[in-house]
């Protein structure tokens, strides 16, 4: 029997056929994983699956019947049960009620039974392994938790096919091992999975089949046993990818950046970043790994301008920049990557064009006296958007239209196009696909090859690796090791990043 | 993430604003000492009963300069307290303790060589907290469910004119229904313009106020005032409840009052078990906090929305009926005065909950009774200055204790369904 078939499923929006003819099959107790670029289709097809869109060809079979879905409530009623990538939870409801809701056990007059939710909850929580408290606030909980809430919501309605989003986009590396856990649970179980994700290794180590989508159509499916990261890399993109990054020997030359003894305290008085002290030389790059929220956001910010330390100095080619402006260290030459593009690196609502020079409007070069110079700040335009391929090629069209890897590009763009000596780049990749990835990182070593000295922050350890000469990591606020890239090993680096100290 | 235990030290920020708590209750005490105390002399008697209860106490009789300078001295101790050695988290607590005994040194102060009825006082208070706590009881239906709501003042304004109209004509029972209807109305246009049209809920509730205001300010001029008959309506009399009602202090504090009075705890205690035990109120809060999550468990976001704000408007006509049906009967211009932006007040010192709403009202139905018995002893000081005094203490409140008061997370942001 198969629990879930898609038949030549094609949904076409104007202009767009965002899934075409495509079929698979699922068994009970099996994961699948669903595995395409930004734009291949994946959601398209997923929101198919969970009604929000009606498929203009094909057919939808649960247990062998043909099934239609007019709206999510048929689908779960069905037993799909859907995960989202951002969860759909009230954080300052308790854990129980979160679950419940829509659902609820009521009594007279609509009164909840909340002994009937707590158990139900308990229950579904000790069958599969989950152990969550029903009555913790939802807002207290780490995402790791809050992701298992979600499953336990899907299971509390009968899902028996589970549909993941992106499920380990948001999860520290011990987070994601446990939800690897559950989910065998789960196909233990008889439940269907499948995942959507972008991460090729947790593709071939956790699901039984990968089918690999592309342009709406799937291009192919693999059996992760035998199959290679870079072949499903290749499929995905349609062409062979380097996933390791080419970089020759570094040639390090003097100190450019210079931290000494930095202290960031929050609100409280607590301790964000707790003396951290490194130097960045030309020509280098160093890495900074961690699991999110150990100080990282902070450093960087204080690095750059966005921030006033508590205590510690920041110097930037041997000036004391630690209570300048951003725009000061701007112009003595230092680059921003920002962690959140959306919100830190481009206005969204302004077009590629006035994106490209935000950081340089007021130079003189496209400034007039009163009014903006529009040729050379258009000409700046064509020439980035040639240069660093960002795609569509249409300057003036609103970058908040762009796909993530291109509006990252373009912010690599405007930040790399300068002559700078020190760069820092914060979760350059991240929500990226693999093909910008690719192009990304080339930048970055070519920018270091030329003599920059790069900061490079980010949560993937294997990025961290790929790129750095060097990586300091950072837990709790300390700067818990540094190695020199070429002697550690990832095993080594996770043991730091989850608290081992020296 | 673990989170670190952080020894009991105070930042400089946390023991500043303590040192300034302590200075205020210092301050307090040597206002009695200087302002009170000069002016106070012989005996200050407080009436605990009104003469047609059953039981009678004796009044509570002081000494003006004694009490006067006991209360200063309490007031100088816990000043001195929270200066030095703070009182930390129950910081708050004692600064409200303290303004307390400054009200009841204030008391006794203008009661000095006179009588004062107490019981009378406690008695108006609960029912000047009435329309303010139904008010804020409007704002946290609509709140709740992710509508802010800031056209309650025009709500009770709308149901005091609808309310005595009505009445009028009909007598007080079809005057408060008309009321209610009237405010479930006015809800209604809030929730249309800021549901389906997406209008910012803000000035959708600038715009009933001024509204209403500006009609039923016309209407008086033009029809109210050349026929006096159709501002006249029945009042609701007070009914005491049998036994609590004999009960001495408590009975005629709480249990000899109008129907308000009691639909008002009544309804207090219905929207909180409603809002934090049922069903409905779990959608509703869920649908006010994450109605993206709301939506795909299957819950229409939008019609809980209009339900739970147009029950909010039959709240806050209801409660603008309490102007004319509930004290006297006919319209004034204006007459509700920003009582409806006080509840507003009241609903976000009470963070949204009903029970703190009742409570946060008590305080500014206190401020009001206080002021005009303060202007009945013919206290020296200006009456329109007294008549500041539930503005003022709004402000204090709102300024100086909310500080963490965190609203509904979607308050305010129409929902679009992607």
């Amino acid at each position: 029997m198969t629990r879930l078939e898609l038949r030549g499923i094609t949904k076409r929006f104007p202009g767009v056929i965002a899934n075409q003819d495509i079929s698979l099959k699922a068994e009970p107790g099996q994961v699948l994983a669903l595995v395409g670029e930004n734009g291949a289709g994946k959601t398209t097809l997923m929101n198919i699956l969970y009604g929000l869109y009606q498929p203009d060809d094909g057919q939808i079979l649960l247990d062998d019947k043909p099934v239609k879905f007019k709206g999510p409530g048929d689908a779960i009623a069905a037993g799909i049960g859907m995960v989202h990538q951002h969860f759909m939870l009230v954080p300052v409801f308790t854990v129980y009620e979160n679950v419940i809701l829509g659902v609820e056990p009521t009594g007279a007059a609509g009164v909840i039974k909340t002994k009937v939710a707590r158990d139900e909850v308990i229950e579904i929580s000790n069958r599969y392994g989950l152990a969550v408290d029903p009555d913790a606030l939802v807002e207290d909980l780490p995402v790791g938790i809050r992701q298992r809430v979600e499953i336990i919501k899907v299971l509390l309605r009968g899902a028996q096919v589970l549909v993941f989003d992106e499920p380990t986009s948001v999860l520290t590396p011990q987070e994601v091992e446990e939800f690897f856990v559950i989910v065998k649970e789960l196909r233990d179980a008889g439940k269907t999975i499948i995942f959507i994700t972008h991460k090729l290794k947790e593709a071939i180590s956790f699901s039984n089949q990968i089918v690999v989508l592309r342009g709406g159509q799937v291009v192919g499916s693999a059996d992760p046993k035998t199959v290679s990261e870079e072949e499903v890399a290749a499929m995905m993109v349609g062409r062979e990818v380097d996933l390791v990054v080419d970089k020759e020997v570094a040639r390090v030359g003097e100190v450019k950046l210079r931290v000494r003894n930095l202290m960031v305290v929050d609100d409280y008085g607590r301790p964000l970043v707790d003396g951290v002290t490194f130097d960045l030389k030309g020509g280098e790059i160093v890495g900074v790994a961690g699991v999110q929220g150990n100080g990282q956001t902070e450093l960087v910010e204080v690095i750059t301008g966005l921030r006033q330390p508590a205590k510690g100095q920041v110097e930037l080619l041997g000036v004391d920049v630690t209570f300048k402006s951003a725009r000061e260290r701007h112009a003595l030459g230092m680059a921003h990557v920002p962690e959140d593009r959306q919100d830190m690196g481009m206005v969204g609502a302004f077009s590629v064009m006035e994106n490209l020079i935000l950081d340089s409007y007021y130079s003189p070069t496209f400034a007039g006296a009163i009014t903006l110079k529009r040729q050379p700040i258009a000409k700046n335009a064509v020439d980035l958007v040639e240069q660093f391929d960002i795609r569509p090629p249409m300057p003036a069209v609103a970058a908040s239209t762009l796909s993530g890897g291109n509006q990252q590009k373009m912010i690599v763009a405007r930040e790399f196009s300068r002559d700078v000596p020190v760069i820092v780049c914060s979760q350059p990749t991240r929500g990226v696909d693999v093909g910008s990835i690719e192009y990304i990182h080339a930048q970055i070593v070519a920018k270091r090859d030329q003599g920059a000295a790069v900061l490079v922050v980010s949560t993937e350890l294997d990025e961290v690796i790929a790129l750095s000469d060097r990586i300091l990591v950072m837990f709790q606020g300390r700067v818990v090791a540094e190695r020199v890239t070429s002697e550690t090993s990832p095993t080594e680096l996770g043991l730091y990043m989850a608290g081992r100290t020296n | 993430m673990s989170t670190v235990k952080q020894a009991k030290v105070l930042t400089k920020g946390q023991r500043r604003r303590a040192q300034i708590l302590g200075v205020i209750m210092l301050l307090l005490s040597v206002a009695v000492v200087w302002l009170f105390i000069p002016n106070a002399a012989g005996q200050a008697t407080f009436g605990l009963s009104t003469p047609d209860e059953a039981i009678q106490l004796d009044p509570l009789v002081v000494p003006a300069t004694g009490s006067l300078w006991f209360l200063a001295a309490v007031l100088a101790f816990l000043g001195g307290t929270q200066f030095f050695r703070g009182f930390q988290s129950k910081a708050t607590i004692f600064l409200g303790v303290a303004l307390l005994i400054f009200v009841a040194a204030l008391l006794v102060w203008a009661t000095a060589g006179k009588d004062f009825s107490l019981i009378g006082m406690l008695s108006s208070t609960i029912a000047r907290c009435v329309p303010i706590a139904l008010g804020a009881l409007a704002g946290i239906l609509c709140e709740r469910s992710g509508v802010i709501n800031i056209a309650i003042e025009g709500m009770l304004l709308g149901g005091a004119f609808v309310g005595v109209v009505v009445g009028s004509l009909v007598g007080g029972i079809g005057g408060l229904l008309a009321a209610t209807a009237s405010g479930a109305v006015l809800a209604w246009f809030l929730a249309f313009f800021a549901i389906r049209y997406r209008v910012d809920q803000i000035i959708v509730g600038i715009v009933i106020n001024i509204f209403v205001l500006g009609l039923t300010s016309f209407l008086t001029a033009q029809v109210l005032v050349s026929r006096p008959d159709l501002n006249d309506a029945p009042i609701l009399t007070a009914w005491q409840i049998p036994i609590l009602g004999d009960i001495p202090i408590i009975g005629p504090t709480f249990f000899n009052q109008t129907w308000f009075v009691y639909a008002t705890f009544i309804l207090v205690a219905l929207i909180a078990f409603g809002l934090f035990r049922t069903r409905w109120g779990l959608r509703t809060r869920s649908v006010g906090e994450n109605p993206k999550a709301a939506d795909t468990v299957g819950i229409n976001v939008n019609r809980t929305r209009y339900i739970a704000v147009t029950l909010g408007g039959l709240v806050g006509g209801f409660a603008g009926a309490w102007f004319t049906i509930g004290t006297v009967g006919r319209f004034d211009e204006n007459m509700t005065g920003g009582r409806g932006f006080i509840a507003l007040a009241a609903m976000i010192f009470a963070r949204w909950n009903p029970i703190g709403a009742l409570a946060a009202a008590t305080v500014f139905g206190f401020s009001d009774s206080l002021q005009q018995k303060l202007a009945v002893l013919q206290v020296p000081i200006p009456s329109e200055f007294l008549a500041m005094a539930p503005y003022l203490v709004t402000i204090v409140v709102v300024a100086g204790l909310v500080g963490r008061a965190r609203a509904p997370a979607a308050d305010g942001q129409p929902y679009v369904k992607e």
